[in-house]
């Protein structure tokens, strides 16, 4: 029995975990495309990235582990805390692939991440803590491209044949209103501006929106009206898909503590 | 072979390993159009830090020598060794020529 660990509560702390948990959980839903892509450069693409985004959630892990004083490790805060301890939104936990979403619905979540991300990490990089805009720096420019490609995937799908326009039509009444969660401040994000450690999620909105209104109606497609639905996985309080996600996670260092390879 | 109608054109990868070397041919995949030939080929060929930049060419549009005029084209260059400047005697200034 390997028991979870506890992360110390600091609103610095929850601001960096809501980060790496965004890319972690992303990531893992992500390469549920691993071996089954449309075509094999595109599931290397998919996995590329979810290997981009580990990469991402592995460094801002290991600084939180590093800050928390309880010299706890990148495995141990991936695969030891409790379900209310990760801090991802609840958009990167909902089924995927394996629950039969379609290529369709990686596409516009992946949008609507990459786009997030990549306007979080670009102001990022001018954090005043050092480590934190050195690994900013480096995961800009991947989320960039998984921006590009999502979006370039998007156009063509909703601007494609009728299919094909059905169905990013369906991803996107399933996928929208989980955005709103995405720029859902609270005293940590506040206590990060204070500090000079990060921006508010708050303000990463207007940029967002504009840019994703702007791919949707590049690929013909209408955005849906605002939700008033705020989800709440970054609080912690998560959909039941998180749960399933992390016994197949967690699996491996629950039954071999430490285990290396 | 039978769907070929509704394959994707095939497209010929080439990879610049670094600035001021020649890009050099390292495969080919299918692709629906021009940037996503790009977008699939720096996927599939520069994982691991083959590149700095990539071509993509439309397998289509190459025109290349008939194998079977191996023989006329390219024999004949083989007895042919003063083609090689090695007869001479360079300066040591352009010693690297």
């Amino acid at each position: 029995m390997t028991p979870s660990i506890q992360i110390p509560a600091d609103l610095r702390l929850r601001y960096l975990l809501r980060l790496a948990d965004a890319c972690l959980i992303h990531a893992q839903r992500q390469s549920e495309w691993c071996g089954h892509g449309p075509i094999i450069e595109e599931d290397m693409a998919l996995t590329n990235m979810s290997l981009d985004l580990i990469g991402q959630a592995r460094a801002v892990l290991t600084h939180v582990g590093q800050l928390s004083g309880k010299g706890y490790d990148e495995d141990q805060l991936a695969f030891l805390r409790e379900e209310r301890d990760y801090l991802n939104p609840t958009l990167v936990e909902l089924p995927g692939r394996k629950a039969g979403r379609d290529f369709a619905d990686a596409m516009l979540r992946n949008l609507m991440v990459a786009t997030w991300m990549h306007l979080w990490w670009q102001r990022l990089q001018a954090s005043g803590d050092t480590e934190v805009a050195a690994i900013a720096g480096k995961a800009v420019k991947e989320a960039r491209y998984h921006r590009e490609h999502a979006s370039d995937w998007v156009i063509r799908l909703g601007d494609g044949s009728d299919e094909s326009a059905r169905r990013m039509r369906d991803a996107l009444a399933r996928l929208w209103p989980y955005g709103t969660e995405l720029f859902a401040a609270d005293e940590a994000d506040a206590a990060a501006v204070a500090s000079g450690l990060g921006p508010s999620r708050a303000d990463l909105q207007p940029d967002w929106t504009a840019a994703m209104l702007a791919v949707l109606a590049e690929a013909k497609l209408a955005a849906p009206a605002p939700s008033k639905f705020v989800p709440t996985g970054s609080q912690g309080v998560h959909s039941e898909h998180l749960g399933y996600m992390l016994a197949e996670m967690q699996y491996l260092q629950r039954a071999y503590p430490g285990g290396k390879w | 072979m039978s769907n070929t109608q509704n394959e994707w054109p095939l497209w010929e990868v080439f990879v610049r390993p670094k600035a001021g070397l020649d890009h050099k041919h390292c495969g080919s995949l299918h692709a629906p159009d021009p940037k996503m030939a790009l977008q699939m080929a720096r996927e599939v060929y520069t994982r691991r830090l083959e590149g700095t930049s990539v071509w993509v060419v439309r397998s289509d549009q190459i025109v290349a020598s008939d194998p079977a005029d191996k023989d006329m084209l390219f024999d004949p260059a083989e007895d042919k060794v003063y083609r090689h400047p090695t007869f001479y005697e360079l300066p040591e200034a352009v010693n690297h020529m």
